[in-house]
């Protein structure tokens, strides 16, 4: 919304600077965008040309002696075309910044003549693109006096942003209602004259979308002339950045944003029958007014009459019936219509107007029928014409539709912390329009019309905390209700946390990627589940819901291959979404590494060039992840393969019992990557963040009691032959049950196939470590648990000691 | 017969012989040679019995004394030969200590800034007295909108602003939340007051440019009980702001405004310097910068989460993670947070043991 201080001061009295106006009107919550003050314009002063001589050494430029009005005519060289005596202009002194040029004018010598100042053109001022000569003012301009200020140019332009619950600020009436009870000025009351017609509308309405338009006037005014808007009206429709048309359509203008009263004129010669106010059937067309033809929806309102649609209701006119200067019989409309329903039209045929903007906020149905005297009292004035009555269909305003809400002044003190006196709380409604009635605790204020915005006191207390002032509601602490606050996250959240400074510290990076991924990724990961997929996604390459963070990874990780960096450790700990339903949505730990992305190191070195990343890498960083997040990791299970999109040999499921699977991981399988477009090497894991189960409450921190044996541990190892299938796990599993008190760990410290061992055969060597407890074991100790561990390992695994 | 000359002769030549020992090998043969069993110094002192108790009385110490001064050159010259010996071996050992060393792990990895203002945001908070609450991305109609006071017809809740399912068999159309305060409504029907929360999580809106992008994230604040004002809620956002920015002080401006999840509703601007390119200082300069929406929390959402208005209030207030992120870090453009360009995140994104604390500082 935009105006200038000028127009606004038709409405306030006030001896405010542009400064406090601008301050009060965002205190207010009128936020202030921008203010054009104009200021560049002030040096420029209006001078008269005295003489002008061709230059002595240049064809096209002339020596001029210029009145400036303090009696020293200066010499100035110019080289426009019309520059001759007796013209009037405006004149740059020394000094003058020129804002057109962005130059600072100093004193020059044009081709050995000096020039004290110069002659503008209207580029030069930046008031128009015209550059082909100087400015030429009448001749009775002011010689001396500030050209901006006789040309009306010193008129600062004020942008507010309004916010939608304020349809009564998309007028300059409104705004000066609000700056006067903010204490800056009077409101200078408008009542509005009836203008008195003859005779009745010849023209009806009939209103056949009741539920789209409240109420519709009009009127017919006969014998106009429509020609130019008075400059005045011109000057501000230009400085609020409109284009003056013609007298009828600039006073349509002109009230839209003086009293946010869009009105709409037709030519009537142009109006076949009667006006008909219905739903669009669909697929019906219109030409507008802006020259564009727009396809209509059968929900869209408009104006009819029997050659078709005159106007898309509220939003914008049609050329066929549009006012030009052959008009001389006028139809005025003034119509409430339904706000939401000219917003949803402006929106799907992508018009935005200034009648739009006030229709689908609101109009003030109060000032229907006034809004429209006073269109057709300043269309006598501007253009002359005998109106007829005004014909009204629908529904009138009734004072009695007005709100009322019940204020108990405390309130504004219970909400804001305000100590507004109640008197002043009245005071400040009753300046904004309402009217409070009664006396007490609680007064019943009647809303104004147009603050359809308000409905109860929490309303009234924000008026009278605008008003009032914001900046006047003092800081006030909330005290903690804990001297010491106690842990605030929850164990989901703890464990996200310790699952990301996990990964990161293991050298990977975190990554937060997009909860839509393109279909045909979401489909390889999705296990046939159904996919969740967005009705309007913004692009199709964001069309489904996650149903693993892989895919995000695994592109992210592609893409900085792209780039030139094919080594990438990345991360992420988010949701991932299996359904709609809250509880679809599980929290996951997930990585990936790519190329020789490990966790000591990637890439070459003098030392030893990092390996390429592999299964054993992912389990890792799983394993860690579960540890980290206090997983029992001495009950999980590994199960060889995973998800379809695993590599089925090199990959594997993390479970804790038969059932509960705590997460996957991999090499990928090679036609996941195909179809991805992508290339390895390449290895993931996902974590199932809300499968590890829930700690146990302890009712103390203290840890168990730590026994440490005096005896020395020892360390024997064994060398299995298995075949090739048998799982290290099953050897180790079976190793560690030989004694369970004794054996305190059990590693595999080799692995290896070779035509020695035979086909289909293994070599698992593993080193078993012994914590005598009781006593220090003796040769024959050792014998016997060695030969129960070789005895269990063959029973459970078919593996024997190799010789 | 032995006489001092012999022994004189014996002495030269031993000590020439030691100091020629080129390594401990051929010192140990010359040690062998002079006081081994069948040494020359050995010999000699076997033949002091033999002698008359005169001659024995020169002769005795004479001998003696070349056998200490034979075994201390021994020793003398073994220190020698082994310091050089082990400085060969150094030298020998020498390495090009210039060459470079992994990075470790730890300092590759990144964590990356949304995650760090979360942390840095549940720092602050923390100490406020309040609790992290979360829920989820996909919402129902009435959570994101009708709770919250939005009437029909409003234009967020149109196919251009908002993220829609295909409806389900019931009919129901699930969104993708447009903002973090449906967990307001999800809070209130959970707990009873008093309630103080803040909620950081995913939003999403159909919007894409360098400072919108389709998904985003936000964080929600909400505190009800029988007293909390605007007054209180000016306390609250100024001391997070001057945490979070980690100046001093900080100057704000709560102007009016419009929401439709609360009354009053109040913008907040914050004071800053914006004269460097690509530089934001705050608590000082004169220029105000949008930074959140806040706001008594509407009647008609306390009534949808089962309190009573005149009973209960208090405040509420949305500020974007990523916005806050980039005014504090200084990242240019939002669109490059979803990318994980590893450049990105290496330059942007955080070491993973720069834990923020408040007794630490949140930012190193």
């Amino acid at each position: 919304m935009k105006f200038t201080l000028s127009w606004l001061k038709d409405h306030l009295d006030t001896e405010a600077t542009l400064d406090e106006i601008v301050e009060t009107l965002t205190s207010i919550g009128l936020e202030v965008e921008s203010v054009d003050d104009k200021a560049a314009l002030k040096p420029f002063v209006i001078a008269k040309v005295l003489t002008a001589e061709k230059h002595p050494d240049a064809d096209k430029l002339q020596v001029l002696t210029v009145d400036t009005g303090d009696g020293k005519p200066v010499q100035v060289v110019c080289g426009a075309p019309n520059a001759r005596a007796g013209l009037v202009g405006a004149f740059a002194s020394p000094g003058t910044y020129v804002p057109g040029i962005d130059v600072t004018l100093s004193v020059g010598k044009i081709r050995g003549v000096e020039s004290h100042g110069m002659m503008c053109s209207e580029r030069e001022l930046q008031l128009s693109d015209e550059h082909t000569g100087i400015i030429d003012l009448p001749q009775d301009a002011p010689v001396g006096e500030s050209f901006a200020k006789w040309a009306r140019l010193d008129d600062p332009v004020i942008e507010i942003g309004l916010t939608p619950n304020r349809p009564d600020c998309t007028g300059v009436y409104g705004i000066a209602r609000d700056l006067a009870a903010a204490g800056l000025g009077r409101l200078k009351e408008a009542g509005v004259e009836r203008v008195t017609g003859e005779g009745e509308c010849p023209v009806r309405v009939h209103i056949e979308a009741p539920d789209l338009c409240r109420t519709f006037a009009l009127r017919l005014v006969r014998g106009v002339k429509n020609g130019p808007s008075p400059k005045w009206m011109q000057q501000r429709l230009t400085a609020i950045g409109l284009r003056p048309i013609n007298a009828l359509v600039d006073i349509t203008n002109y009230l839209t944003f003086d009293r946010a009263r869009p009105l709409h004129v037709f030519d009537a010669a142009k109006v076949k029958g009667d006006l008909v106010v219905r739903r669009a059937a669909a697929g019906e067309t219109i030409l507008a007014l802006d020259g564009r033809e727009y396809t209509l929806g059968a929900e869209m309102c408009v104006i009819a009459d029997d050659s078709g649609i005159e106007s898309i209701a509220g939003v914008m006119g049609g050329e066929h019936s549009g006012c030009d200067e052959n008009t001389t019989d006028v139809l005025i409309e003034a119509a409430v219509w339904e706000p939401t329903s000219v917003a949803r039209t402006g929106r799907d045929l992508g018009i935005i107007t200034d009648a739009r903007y006030r229709n689908e906020r609101g109009i003030d149905p109060a000032f229907n029928e006034p809004g429209l005297e006073l269109a057709t009292r300043m269309v006598m004035e501007l253009c002359g014409g005998r109106p007829t009555q005004t014909y009204v269909a629908g529904r009138r305003y009734d004072p009695a539709e007005r709100k009322v809400v019940s204020f108990p002044a405390a309130e504004v003190k219970r909400l804001t912390g305000l100590d507004v006196p109640g008197e002043e709380s009245l005071s400040i409604l009753s300046r904004l329009g309402f009217k409070p009635e009664g006396s007490g605790e609680v007064v019943q204020v009647t809303v104004p019309s147009w603050r359809p915005d308000i409905d109860g006191k929490a309303d009234l207390v924000e008026e009278v905390m605008r008003i009032h002032g914001v900046n006047r509601i003092a800081p006030q602490p909330m005290i903690a209700k804990d001297a010491v606050g106690g842990r605030i996250l929850t164990t989901a959240q703890i464990r996200t946390r310790l699952a990301k400074r996990t990964l990161a510290v293991r050298g990977m990076m975190e990554a937060v990627t997009w909860s839509f991924i393109p279909e045909e990724h979401a489909r390889l990961f999705s296990d046939n589940r159904k996919l969740i997929k967005l009705a309007n996604p913004i692009a199709a390459d964001m069309s489904t819901m996650r149903p693993s963070l892989l895919p995000g990874l695994i592109a992210a990780a592609q893409r900085n291959a792209d780039r030139g960096f094919a080594d990438v450790a990345l991360f992420e700990v988010s949701g991932t979404y299996e359904g709609e339903r809250p509880e679809d949505q599980r929290r996951v730990a997930a990585g990936v590494r790519r190329g020789t992305a490990r966790l000591e190191a990637h890439g070459r070195h003098w030392s030893g060039n990092a390996a390429s990343v592999g299964v054993f890498d992912a389990k890792a960083d799983a394993f860690a992840v579960l540890e980290a997040c206090g997983a029992p990791v001495e009950k999980l299970q590994i199960e060889a393969g995973g998800p379809s999109w695993y590599h089925p040999g090199r990959s594997g499921t993390i479970k804790l019992g038969p059932q509960k699977i705590l997460g996957t991981f991999g090499e990928f399988h090679p036609k996941t990557l195909e179809e991805m477009d992508v290339s390895g090497p390449l290895c993931g894991f996902e974590i199932y963040l809300d499968a590890i189960p829930e700690p146990k409450a302890r009712p103390t921190r203290t840890r168990p009691r730590l026994d440490l044996s005096p005896f020395q541990a020892v360390k024997r190892d064994f060398a299995f032959v298995v075949d090739r299938q048998v799982e290290a796990a099953s050897v180790t599993r079976a190793a560690a049950a030989a004694d369970k008190k004794l054996i305190a760990d059990v590693n595999v410290f080799d692995v290896f196939e070779g035509p020695a061992l035979g086909p289909d055969k293994k070599s698992i060597a593993i080193e078993v470590t012994i914590q005598p407890i009781e006593r220090t074991l003796a040769d024959e100790d050792f014998e016997a648990l060695a030969g129960r561990i070789v005895e269990n390992v063959g029973k459970q695994t078919g593996g024997v000691l190799r010789s | 017969m032995t006489d001092m000359s012999d022994l004189d002769q014996l002495e030269t030549r031993i000590m020439h012989e030691i100091a020629a020992a080129g390594d401990e090998q051929a010192l140990e043969a010359v040690r062998v040679a002079a006081l081994g069993k069948k040494g020359t110094i050995s010999e000699k002192l076997k033949t002091l019995g033999s002698m008359s108790p005169e001659e024995r009385q020169v002769m005795g110490p004479a001998i003696n004394g070349l056998k200490n001064k034979v075994t201390e050159a021994l020793a003398a010259r073994r220190a020698e030969l082994r310091d050089a010996a082990i400085a060969a071996r150094l030298e020998r050992e020498k390495v090009d200590v210039t060459l470079p060393v992994h990075r470790p792990p730890a300092e590759r990895g990144r964590i990356h800034p949304i995650t760090q203002v979360i942390d840095e945001i549940a720092a602050i908070f923390g100490d406020l007295g309040f609790s992290i609450a979360e829920g989820p991305d996909i919402e129902t109609d009435y959570y994101n909108f009708t709770a919250l006071n939005f009437p029909e017809g409003h234009p967020a809740r149109e196919m251009h602003d908002t993220f829609f399912f295909e409806p389900d068999e019931k009919g129901e159309r699930k969104l993708l939340r447009t903002h973090t305060s449906p967990v307001q409504i999800r809070t209130m029907e959970a707990q009873k007051p008093p309630i103080r929360i803040v909620i950081p999580g995913k939003t999403y809106r159909s919007d894409s440019d360098a400072t919108h992008t389709p998904m985003f994230h936000q964080l929600e604040g909400l505190v009800i009980d029988r007293t909390a004002n605007v007054a209180n809620m000016k306390w609250v956002l100024t001391e997070f702001c001057k945490a979070y920015f980690e100046v001093p002080q900080i100057n704000m401006r709560f102007r009016p405004s419009f929401f439709p999840f609360t009354e009053p509703s109040l913008e907040v601007d914050i004071q800053c310097d914006r004269s460097r390119p690509g530089e934001i200082r705050f608590g000082e300069g004169d220029d105000w910068l949008e930074i959140l929406g806040c706001g008594m929390v509407h009647p008609n959402v306390l009534r949808h989460g089962g309190l009573d208005p005149d009973e209960y209030q208090g405040f509420a207030w949305g500020m974007g993670i990523d916005r806050i992120a980039m005014l504090k870090y200084g990242m240019p453009d939002l669109r490059a947070f979803f990318d994980a360009d590893v450049r990105w995140l290496e330059h942007y994104g955080f070491r993973p043991l720069d834990l923020p604390t408040l007794f630490g500082g949140l930012s190193s």
